[in-house]
């Protein structure tokens, strides 16, 4: 054990800013990470365990005990939940004999609960060693847990069918579908990859390439909305030893996938926009980091960066420009949405805790390593290539003035065909529920949690910066949905479990706010109550990432928007309630003594 | 002093040097800012959020934020101040904090912030998280209770190699500041001092060392926290 | 102008807020002839014979007898007022809140040090007795409490100036001293 540990390590140049590689690999090779990993780390990098702990117990991937041969992670989100999460969680349970949360006596099988998995289109859906199974049933899990007791392999477990597109590839060999349902420029099939780069460049000047980007007038396509190329212009413009450029597909907002259809169905495409970023802001080295979620894209990925290279679309001297070197590797995550926020990206893509730095500085003057750096999101660098490709004033002529060219949309939810569409910015949420097959809609939840909860009367808004903003996540709920026992509630917990902890607002507020929707929900509500969620709520906006600031706009955009189904649990004619339950506070002492509580006497 | 610049804090002009941070440049101005997690000297960490202002319409916090020219920043505004107390009064509900039973009552910079803001309840309700006590190492005592989780011992307690003998654990609500138990062993009585010195809160006492200094003549007993900076 | 009239109890507490109460020296000569009490530890009356202005209210509620009387007392009291720490936050009582009842009472009555002659180990559980809750509660998270007055014991002055306010309808003077939480 000692040997492997050891090598491990080594593999990563005993460099302690690769310790989340070090703690993945220990992790997939040993199955867990126990005190004789921490102390040989600690020993090898010069760090104190609890240092060693500091970045090992923030990832939810990574455990200090075995969590089984097969390590069972059920997703957990709202999309999960409405197509039959519980009966699946269920079903597992009674065929593996044990409880989410722990494992088999014998080590076999561990079963755990995951946020957010990317597969919403699909549900339920788990992963199961790096292996992604979707569309599960009662019967398929029978067979899964039969299946892995005969002491078959993982691989042979996933053989049935693939999905479509991609999917079958012999590296991915994936039984995820890519269900894209409507194609624009990026998700287009008329590219030919590697031809910006190989004719376009040559012919232009990084200061021409970050003007054509500017004069597109893109904005980043994660959600935040940041001007693309004047990110890249003011990260040309820092002095650094060198300059990276980082694509963001740690896509962790429940609802999003289109990043994993993008990374599966056009990888060329967002390595060649990485490229082309390197090439305007001199870029020395692109990193993909990417969810670990979708590890099984990992060799597929790999081999799709080994064909460029051959290609000499990366490497040195690309497409012939003399200097023009640039490689791209993959950098994976553990677990943590978080990380999805640019600067906690850059903190662990170094090995350490996923928490946002406070800016200023900000990445494009000191990011990865301290070094100028840019981060967009996978649907930016592959939208790039089309803009580069036709020009930034072809550009313009898709979408609206503000919002610019097409944007790709992850819809999931109450529809008759969940999955991918691309469609120019501008369109209307009810155009929208009309294209994918959504009747008795009740509400829509556009940009994830973090985003809105609109019903009917505001389906005419449209999709853009300035009115629904969202990063590709659209969840539609039909009329049979408990909005905030199933939705909100869901949505608050998951915020709970990903906050980082680093700001007091967002690490404490969501459990407040959680905990009184719970007393709403419960019976014990009164008329305050809502005024002081709405109060409390602001309170969340000081913190330091957008993760915090909207922790609670499940709460506040339903509160808004749904007020009534917030009435209606009030108490009537009741004025004060703080939910206190003597019968349910007595229990416990008259459970231990042996009596029965009887309250008669007061 | 020729690259000093012109702000203003809550409408009275002030001047400093440019990339002063706002906390600081208020405070040679004689205002004072609140702050927990910051220190003097340190890199800021900008983790209790006390010290956000307004500037621009943006929440900003001083601590972590340099002063500009021309900057209009928002700091005692109604608004402001129930921000404040609403993240004091949260961080009190979200530990244990008896106050009576506190070797740093008195001294506690999160007392005597409640104080500063004359918090008679929390709005929130109590927690009562279940928290341990460490008291495994030979000169300290870490009560779980009582931290605020402001990583000012993980900032600035270091051995002589640059390790902090404290690190963060968990994430979330059930993040913890956890000292490290090899390093614990070797710490000596300085350090332990300037542990439980630099701990805002009680949660690192140095062992042996209880109520040398009697309640009522303590930092915060008369005179509220920031009253070397301005008057309240 | 009549007198105000004042109940007063002490929940799971220690007394103390009570004696902080009679701390305040000479005015409490000034404070008879503003109030009557009505049920109090101070007077020894058990029960209410009237509606009262104000209820003071010292000490968390650790049991259902707590509950009971602390229900009693904002039934019978136009105005609660929360007096110390362990009305407000439960107090040193509530540092066994996050133990086990059952922990708590097997130290309590059985393992304990400093336990001695309970052979048969028995743990009281007469009818008579009060139930345990759960944890000690703050008295605002059962009933509404109108005004807080923290300290342990909150001093006298607090008491006094607060009292003063209440009962004269007059703006309260908050010196900074007077606020403490120990």
């Amino acid at each position: 054990m000692e040997q492997n540990i050891t090598q491990i390590i080594r593999r990563y140049g005993n460099d302690k800013a690769r310790l989340l590689d070090m703690l993945i690999d220990l992790q997939e090779e040993l199955g867990f990470i126990g005190t004789q990993a921490v102390e040989l780390l600690a020993d090898t990098l010069h760090m104190s365990h609890a240092d060693i702990n500091q970045t090992l117990s923030f990832y939810h991937f990574f455990s200090t005990e075995p969590r089984g041969k097969f390590t069972i992670y059920l997703n957990d989100s709202v999309v999960a939940h409405m197509f039959g999460r519980e009966t699946i969680r269920k079903a597992l349970e009674k065929e593996v004999g044990v409880s989410f949360g722990q494992v088999t006596a014998d080590g076999l099988i561990g079963l755990f609960s995951t946020a957010c998995i990317g597969m919403s289109d699909q549900e339920p859906a788990a992963i199961i060693n790096n292996k992604v199974f979707t569309k599960l049933t009662p019967y398929r899990v029978k067979e899964l847990v039969r299946h892995i007791r005969d002491g078959r392999p993982i691989e042979e477990l996933a053989t049935e069918s693939y999905g479509d597109g991609k999917n079958p590839h012999p590296l991915l060999q994936s039984l995820v579908s890519s269900n894209i349902r409507r194609k624009g420029m990026v998700l287009s099939d008329e590219y030919d990859y590697g031809s910006v780069l190989s004719t376009k460049l040559p012919k232009m000047t990084p200061e021409k390439l970050i003007a054509e980007v500017k004069h597109s007038h893109i904005r980043g396509r994660g959600g935040a909305g940041f001007p693309t190329g004047f990110k890249w212009e003011f990260c040309r413009r820092a002095k650094g030893e060198k300059h990276y450029v980082i694509c963001n597909a740690d896509e962790g907002e429940p609802g999003t996938f289109k990043d994993r259809i993008i990374l599966t169905e056009k990888p060329e495409l967002v390595f060649e926009g990485m490229a082309i970023a390197g090439y305007a802001i001199g870029g020395d080295e692109g990193i993909l980091y990417l969810r670990y979620e979708y590890r099984y894209m990992r060799e597929y990925l790999e081999d799709v960066l080994q064909k460029m290279r051959k290609r000499h679309l990366l490497g040195k001297n690309i497409a012939g420009i003399e200097g023009f070197d640039f490689d791209i590797r993959i950098q994976f995550g553990a677990g943590a949405y978080v990380c999805g926020e640019e600067s906690a990206l850059i903190e662990s893509m170094e090995g350490k805790r996923g928490e946002p730095r406070d800016k200023p500085p900000f990445p494009v003057e000191r990011g990865y390593l301290n070094q100028p750096t840019i981060v967009n999101n996978v649907e930016t660098f592959a939208t790039i290539v089309r803009i580069v490709e036709n020009g930034g004033e072809w550009f313009t002529q898709f979408g609206t003035e503000d919002s610019t060219g097409t944007k790709i949309l992850s819809i999931s939810g109450d529809c008759l065909f969940p999955g991918i569409y691309e469609v120019n910015w501008g369109f209307t949420i009810a155009d929208m529920l009309d294209m994918v097959g959504a009747y008795e809609v009740q509400a829509v939840q556009v940009g994830g949690p973090s985003g809105t909860l609109i019903g009917p009367d505001e389906f005419y808004r449209t999709l853009g910066y300035s009115d629904l903003s969202t990063g590709g996540s659209i969840i539609i709920f039909g009329r049979q949905r408990n909005l905030l026992k199933d939705v909100v509630l869901n949505f608050m917990n998951f915020f709970i479990d990903e906050s980082c902890g680093s700001c007091s607002t967002c690490r404490i507020m969501p459990l407040m706010m959680r905990d009184k929707l719970v007393k709403l929900l419960d019976g014990n509500g009164v008329a305050q109550d809502l005024d002081e969620l709405q109060q409390w709520g602001t309170v969340l906006l000081a913190s330091r990432c957008g993760l915090g600031q909207t922790a609670g706009n499940p709460v506040i955009s339903s509160l808004k928007n749904f007020r009534y189904l917030y009435e209606e649990l009030l108490q009537k004619d009741v004025e004060f309630d703080q939910g206190f339950d003597l019968q349910a506070a007595v229990q416990e002492s008259c459970d231990y003594v042996g009596r029965v509580p009887v309250f008669s006497h007061h | 002093m020729d690259n000093q610049i012109i702000f203003t804090i809550d409408g009275k002009e002030c001047r400093a040097a440019a990339g002063t941070y706002i906390v600081e440049a208020a405070r040679q101005n004689g205002v004072f800012i609140p702050t927990l997690c910051n220190m003097p000297g340190i890199t800021p960490k900008g983790a209790c959020r006390i010290c956000t202002v307004r500037i621009n319409g943006r929440l900003m916090t001083s601590c972590t934020t340099p002063v500009i020219a021309g900057m209009e920043i928002e700091n005692n505004s109604p608004e402001i101040r129930e921000l404040r107390k609403s993240i004091i009064e949260l961080l009190f509900v979200s530990g244990n904090h008896f106050c009576p039973a506190c070797e740093k009552s008195g001294d506690c910079e999160l007392q005597a912030l409640a104080y500063l803001f004359q918090m008679m309840v929390p709005r929130f309700p109590y927690q009562f998280p279940v928290k341990e006590i460490d008291a495994s190492a030979p000169l300290i005592v870490k009560d779980q209770n009582r931290c605020i989780l402001c990583k000012r011992c993980i900032r600035t307690i270091k051995d002589e190699q640059g390790r902090s003998y404290f690190a963060f654990e968990s994430r979330g609500n059930k993040l913890e500041v956890v000292l490290d138990k090899e390093m614990a062993k070797t710490m000596i009585a300085e350090t332990a001092e300037l542990a439980m010195k630099n701990c805002p809160v009680g949660s690192i006492l140095v062992k042996e060392k209880g109520f040398y200094q009697p309640i009522g003549t303590r930092k915060f007993d008369q005179q509220p926290i920031g009253s070397e900076i301005s008057t309240h | 102008m009549s007198k105000q009239i004042i109940a007063t109890t002490s929940l799971a507490g220690c007394f103390g807020c009570h004696m902080s109460l009679l701390d305040i020296d000479e005015r409490i000569l000034q404070l008879i002839e503003l109030v009557e009490f009505n049920k109090s530890p101070v007077n020894d009356i058990k029960t209410f014979t009237k509606q009262v202005d104000i209820g003071i209210i010292e000490g968390g509620c650790c049991n259902s007898e707590n509950v009971a009387v602390l229900k009693d007392f904002r039934k019978h009291c136009n105005l609660l007022v929360s007096v110390g720490e362990c009305a407000i936050m439960g107090g040193l009582p509530a540092m066994r809140n996050g133990i086990p009842i059952g922990e708590c009472l097997h130290e309590a009555y059985i393992g304990g040090i400093t336990v001695q002659q309970n052979h048969e180990h028995i743990i009281p559980n007469d009818e008579e007795l009060p139930m345990l809750l759960d944890k000690v509660y703050p008295c605002h998270e059962i009933v509404k409490i109108d005004y807080f007055l923290p300290g342990c014991p909150p001093r006298a002055d607090l008491i006094w100036n607060a009292l003063y306010a209440l009962i004269t309808n007059t703006p309260m003077d908050i010196p900074y001293e007077v606020i403490k939480f120990d």
